[in-house]
């Protein structure tokens, strides 16, 4: 059983941290799927979430399309819309992105039903439009949740990009993974496995400071000063 | 539907083994976390180190996960024990978080009353706390459940039998059919253990039905988003 050590030895290999089969080519890869299906999915999720956390309304709606988006099992959805688009990277980022989407969502309307009820009548008596209400008072109190919902997305959107990698075409970690199945080159399955799990641990890691750091500059009250 | 018709014995038998390889982690993960919880909501500081390490197990990637296992705990590589034991701790991971909040969900005053009432700490626990704490246990259980059934087809990618087996397959021969019928499985399996689990609760926990369960069950809007991450692949 020299798995662990023919596992070190992959590891210390230069040939495996340069060109385009490299570690360095395949960590950017996957962070660059990551970064684009999280901001195309919070661009669609979070204005949406806002509204609704904002108004109170359509909250029903969101709760169970988010509830029965969870229930769908993401290979499925993977190799289902792979039919269609074929090899590439189009079946892949479409999944990615749906998968965001809940997390994104019930950060933004979860975020802005935490903040206090008569902070908001409080805005609202001194003046404030609906605007400044939402970006100046319930955007900064809710901005540690809406912080937490894009964690969570970003963490499920790179253990699923690791899985992506069984429909050729998108490459990133989860080569190593499915490549090194089908050779039965298990150094490589482990290695690519643990450099996978390096990567969400950093990044949660960066999330738990992003959002202490929201925790901390949160506004004490509602400045209105202009 | 001509596929599925003509496929009807191997369609039953991947049900099968999904829903084992779905209900032995469900159940185990929530017998090893009820203990876990209980002594966990005891100190606020073991508490924060027990919620830390259930958040970083929850974070590493399924398939990454089922593949290092083996290294582990010398288990093979294509094992279905991997991903019994990765689920399970998943499992653990989500259920630790709910039963904290749900022994802190009962109230202290009710528990002097029970000690002053005559409860050994033993009783107290299993016939006070256990039962006050069920609202919440149970709709951290669901969160398992739907997240964990979503989760066994990723096991597929490892060769080890469920219904995603029916995506890598259709996949490989170009099936629609055989793709949609594996979701649709999936998703009748999650229905079906969530339906089991609010009928236990309403069975086991009487007293709680109605719109004070929906009280009850509230959770914080963190808890909301961290249970969301529920059925990453």
């Amino acid at each position: 059983m020299s798995v662990v050590a023919d596992t070190i030895d992959w590891l210390a290999d230069p040939a495996h941290w340069s060109g385009d089969d490299g570690v360095p080519h395949r960590l950017v890869q996957h962070l660059g799927y990551t970064c684009l299906t999280v901001a195309i999915a919070a661009a669609i999720a979070v204005p949406i979430g806002l509204w609704i956390g904002h108004t109170g309304r359509l909250r029903g709606v969101a709760v169970v399309s988010s509830g029965a988006l969870r229930a769908l099992p993401t290979l499925g959805v993977l190799t289902y819309a792979s039919l269609f688009t074929g090899i590439g990277i189009k079946a892949a980022i479409f999944t990615l992105v749906l998968l965001a989407i809940p997390p994104l969502l019930a950060g933004a309307y979860a975020g802005l039903e935490s903040v206090d009820r008569q902070t908001i009548d409080a805005a609202r008596a001194m003046g404030m439009t609906e605007l400044q209400i939402l970006t100046r008072a319930e955007i900064p109190l809710a901005l540690p949740i809406i912080v937490g919902g894009l964690r969570s997305a970003t963490l499920q959107v790179v253990a699923t990009t690791t899985v992506a990698a069984y429909i050729p075409g998108p490459g990133g970690l989860g080569r190593y993974l499915i490549d090194g199945l089908a050779l039965n080159d298990y150094p490589q399955v482990v290695a690519g496995s643990i450099v996978v799990i390096a990567l969400a641990l950093a990044l949660d890691g960066i999330f738990v400071l992003l959002q202490r750091l929201a925790l901390r500059n949160r506004p004490a009250t509602v400045r209105i000063a202009a | 539907m001509d596929w599925v018709r003509n496929n009807t014995d191997r369609i039953g038998d991947l049900m099968l083994s999904h829903l084992w390889l779905s209900v032995v982690p469900i159940v185990i993960g929530f017998a090893i976390a009820l203990p876990i919880g209980w002594f966990g909501n005891r100190s606020p500081r073991l508490r924060g180190v027990l919620l830390a390490a259930a958040g970083v197990l929850y974070t590493i990637p399924s398939l990454a996960f089922f593949l290092i296992l083996p290294g582990i705990i010398g288990t093979g590589f294509l094992s279905p024990l991997n991903v019994v034991v990765a689920l399970t701790v998943y499992a653990v991971a989500i259920m630790v978080r709910s039963a904290t909040d749900a022994f802190e969900s009962v109230s202290p005053s009710v528990l002097d009353a029970a000690t002053a009432t005559g409860f050994a700490p033993a009783g107290r626990a299993f016939l006070v706390e256990l039962p006050l704490a069920g609202p919440v246990l149970v709709a951290g259980l669901r969160v398992v459940a739907v997240s964990t059934v979503s989760l066994v087809s990723v096991g597929a990618l490892i060769g080890v039998d469920n219904l995603g087996s029916l995506f890598t397959e259709g996949y490989r021969t170009d099936n629609q059919a055989e793709i949609l019928t594996g979701v649709v499985g999936i998703v009748a399996i999650a229905l079906l253990l969530d339906a089991l689990i609010v009928l236990a609760g309403r069975v086991l926990l009487p007293w709680n039905r109605g719109a004070r369960t929906r009280a009850r069950t509230s959770v914080s809007p963190m808890a909301l988003v961290q249970h969301l991450r529920g059925g990453h692949a």
